[in-house]
C-alpha cells in the first residue's frame, strides 16, 4: 500500500491533500492514509471519498514537532512494506518528507505533477524554479517519498467509495524527537483577509516608485474588500514587509482577480499568482512581459489609472445605492 | 558560538528561462548569478547572530570554482571564513548534496571548534528540494527547524518561529541546531567597499570533490508550455477606469 498523508483543520481535510490523493489514485497501488492529531479519525473516513481504502490514525501531542511525526510514517512505512509515501507539496508536508527520508535513507522528490511506476524505479516529472521548470527524474529503490505540487492536480472523489478502516496508534516518539518542540502558536490579529485566501488581491511591484506610493493601492484594496500584495522587489527594497509578498520566495495566490500595477513580471513573481483566475494588468510599458500573461489590461501610470478606479468605483456606489 | 551558513549559486533568471541543447541544465549564456534568496537571508542572520553573541562564522557552498563569486560576497558582508567543496560535476542530488557537506562538517569539527548553530535556506531556488538541511541535521544527529522567519538564540537553546495559516507557530530546541531560513527573516544588507576589500584578500579553502552518485537522476529538464493570453486592452490611462469598473461589476467584485 502507498501511505498518503492526510492534513486537516480538526477533521477538515485539506484541499491540498484532496489534490495529493488524487494524484496518488493514479499510482496504481491501494491507499492507506494517515493522519495526525485531534480530528484525525474523522479525516480519514473523509479521505474514503478520495480513493483511500485504509487509514492510520497517529494520536499526537500539540507539542510535537514535524520532525517527531515523521519517525511515526517511516516506521509505518517500514513495517507495510509502503513503496512510496505521498504528501501535498505544502511547507508541512515537504518538512515531514525530507524528515521520513533522512530517517530511512530513502530518496525525497518535492513538487511532482506526474509518477510512474516502472520495475523497481519511479519515472516522475516534477517542478523546479517554482514551476517555471520541469524535471523528468528518474528515482529507484524500495522507498520513495512525493510531494504533488499545488494546484497541479484537480482534486476529484471516486464514484463508488467505500468505507475506510481506520486504525489507532500511540506515536512511537522517542527522546530525540522530543528535542524539538512547539511551544506556541501565536495568532494573527482577526479580520484581515490572509493573501493567500483573499478573492481579490491588489498588487505593487517597483513601478509604484517607493513606500509612500501605496497609498493609492491600499484605498483600492479598501474600496474593493481586498488585500495589497507586493513584488519581491518592493520587500527588497524595504517598501513594504515580507509577509505581502507574492511569488517563489512569498506567498502563492488564487484570487478570482488580481490587479497587478507597476509590475514587470519576472518568474519569480508570476509563480506566486498562477493560480489567479483572472489577471488584469496596469503598466506604462505595454510590452512589459505580464502582458503575455494578462487577460485585461489598461495601459497608463498607475498612481493616475488606480485613483480613478477607485473614484469610480465610489462614485457608482453614490450614484445608484444598492436597494435595501 | 560558531555559526556555519551554507549557501548555493544559482542562475537569475528574467521572465523566461532557457534550456541549453543537451536538455540537462538551464542556459546561463545571458544569465547572471546570484545567491539562492532564502540563503542570502541564512548569511545576513549568521552574520547578526554572530554580531549579537559573538563567536565566528564560515559560509560553506558546493558548486564550481565560479561559485567563489557568492562566498566573497557572504565574507564582504561580515562573514569570517569560506570554505569551497568544488566540484564541475552534475548530478548533485539533495543526499549527495547533504553527504558531502556532512562530510566536510566532520573534517571541521576534528580540526577545530564545532558548530552551534547551521543555518540554510529553506529550499533553493532552482531545484527546490526543501531537505538539505534535514538531511545534515539527521547525520550529524542535531535538531531541525524548517521555514524560520524570525530567530532568537540563548543560553544553549533557540526559539524559532515560522509562519503557517492564521498565525506563528513557536518552537524550542538545544544547541547544537539546525535552522532552514526562509527570505523575510530579515533585510540582508549590501556589502560595503571596504568589506569588498576585505574579502578579496580572504582565502578561500577549497576542498576538491569526487563525481557524486546520484539517488535521484535527471532525464532531462523541459519548459512547461506557455500559457500566453492575448490581453484585452480595456483602454489607456485614468480615462479607463469607467472600463475596469465595468469589469469589476461583471465579475461580480462590484455590486452592480
Amino acid at each position: 500500500m502507498i501511505l498518503v498523508l492526510i492534513e486537516h483543520d480538526t477533521g477538515v481535510v485539506e484541499s491540498t491533500s484532496l489534490q495529493a490523493l488524487t494524484f496518488a489514485r493514479g499510482l496504481g497501488e491501494p491507499l492507506r492514509g494517515v493522519a495526525f492529531g485531534d480530528g484525525g479519525a474523522r479525516a480519514l473516513e473523509a479521505a474514503g471519498a478520495y480513493g483511500i481504502e485504509a487509514g492510520t490514525h497517529i494520536r499526537a501531542q500539540e507539542s510535537h514537532a514535524p520532525g517527531a511525526w515523521a519517525h511515526a510514517i517511516a516506521d509505518l512505512a517500514a513495517s507495510t512494506s509502503s513503496p512510496a509515501v505521498v504528501a501535498a507539496g505544502t511547507d508541512r508536508g515537504h518538512e515531514i518528507l525530507a524528515h521520513v527520508g533522512a530517517r530511512a535513507s530513502a530518496p525525497f522528490v518535492a513538487n511532482c505533477i506526474a509518477a510512474e511506476r516502472d520495475g523497481d524505479a519511479w519515472n516522475l516529472a516534477r517542478q523546479r524554479w517554482g514551476g517555471s521548470l520541469l524535471e523528468d527524474a528518474r528515482v529507484r529503490g524500495p522507498l520513495t517519498l512525493l510531494t504533488v505540487a499545488l494546484h497541479a492536480v484537480a482534486a476529484d472523489a471516486v464514484p463508488d467509495a467505500a468505507a475506510v478502516a481506520v486504525d489507532e496508534i500511540e506515536p512511537p516518539f522517542s527522546e530525540d524527537d522530543q528535542r524539538v518542540r512547539k511551544t506556541a502558536f501565536e495568532a494573527t490579529s482577526t479580520g484581515a483577509v490572509s493573501l493567500g485566501d483573499a478573492r481579490l488581491v491588489v498588487g505593487g511591484g517597483r513601478g509604484v516608485g517607493g513606500a509612500e506610493g501605496f497609498v493609492d493601492l491600499d484605498a483600492l484594496a479598501t474600496t474593493l474588500g481586498g488585500t495589497v500584495g507586493v513584488s519581491r522587489a518592493v520587500t527588497s527594497a524595504g517598501w513594504r514587509p515580507h509577509a505581502e509578498q507574492i511569488g517563489q520566495t512569498g506567498e502563492r495566490i488564487a484570487p478570482d482577480l488580481y490587479i497587478a500595477c507597476g509590475i514587470s513580471g519576472a518568474s519569480q513573481h508570476m509563480v506566486g499568482c498562477r493560480g489567479a483566475k483572472k489577471l488584469l494588468v496596469i503598466n506604462t510599458d505595454a510590452d512589459a512581459p505580464i502582458l503575455a500573461r494578462a487577460d485585461y489590461a489598461v495601459v497608463g501610470d498607475l498612481h493616475q489609472v488606480v485613483p480613478a478606479i477607485t473614484t469610480e468605483v465610489a462614485r457608482r456606489r453614490t450614484d445608484d445605492p444598492p436597494e435595501r | 558560538m560558531n555559526v556555519l551558513v551554507c549557501v548555493k549559486r544559482v542562475p537569475a533568471p528574467g521572465s523566461r528561462i532557457v534550456v541549453t541543447d543537451d536538455a540537462l541544465d538551464i542556459d546561463t549564456t545571458h544569465l547572471g548569478f546570484t545567491m539562492s534568496p532564502h540563503e542570502e537571508c541564512a548569511v545576513e542572520e549568521a552574520v547578526r547572530q554572530i554580531e549579537a553573541h559573538g563567536g565566528s562564522s564560515v559560509v560553506l557552498t558546493l558548486g564550481p570554482e565560479a561559485a567563489v563569486e557568492q562566498l566573497q560576497h557572504a565574507l564582504a558582508i561580515g562573514i569570517d571564513r569560506a570554505i569551497l567543496l568544488e566540484t564541475d560535476a552534475t548530478g548533485w542530488d539533495a543526499i549527495a548534496t547533504a553527504d558531502a557537506i556532512v562530510e566536510a562538517l566532520r573534517t571541521e569539527a576534528a580540526n577545530s571548534t564545532p558548530f552551534h548553530l547551521l543555518l540554510f535556506g529553506n529550499e533553493a531556488a532552482d531545484s527546490g528540494d526543501y531537505q538539505v538541511a534535514v538531511r545534515v541535521a539527521h547525520a550529524l544527529g542535531m535538531p531541525c527547524v524548517s521555514g524560520v522567519k524570525s530567530l532568537e538564540v540563548g543560553d544553549g537553546t533557540l526559539v524559532a518561529r515560522r509562519d503557517v495559516r492564521g498565525g506563528a507557530e513557536v518552537f524550542t530546541a538545544p544547541l547544537p541546531a539546525v535552522v532552514a531560513v526562509k527570505e523575510g527573516i530579515n533585510l540582508p544588507r549590501f556589502p560595503s567597499v571596504p568589506g569588498r576589500l576585505k574579502a578579496r584578500k580572504k582565502e578561500i579553502e577549497r576542498r576538491p570533490q569526487a563525481a557524486p552518485t546520484p539517488r535521484v537522476e535527471t532525464i532531462r529538464l523541459r519548459v512547461p508550455p506557455e500559457q500566453r493570453s492575448e490581453a484585452e486592452i480595456l483602454g489607456r490611462g485614468p480615462d479607463a477606469a469607467p472600463a475596469v469598473v465595468d469589469l469589476l461589476e461583471q465579475l461580480g467584485i462590484v455590486e452592480r
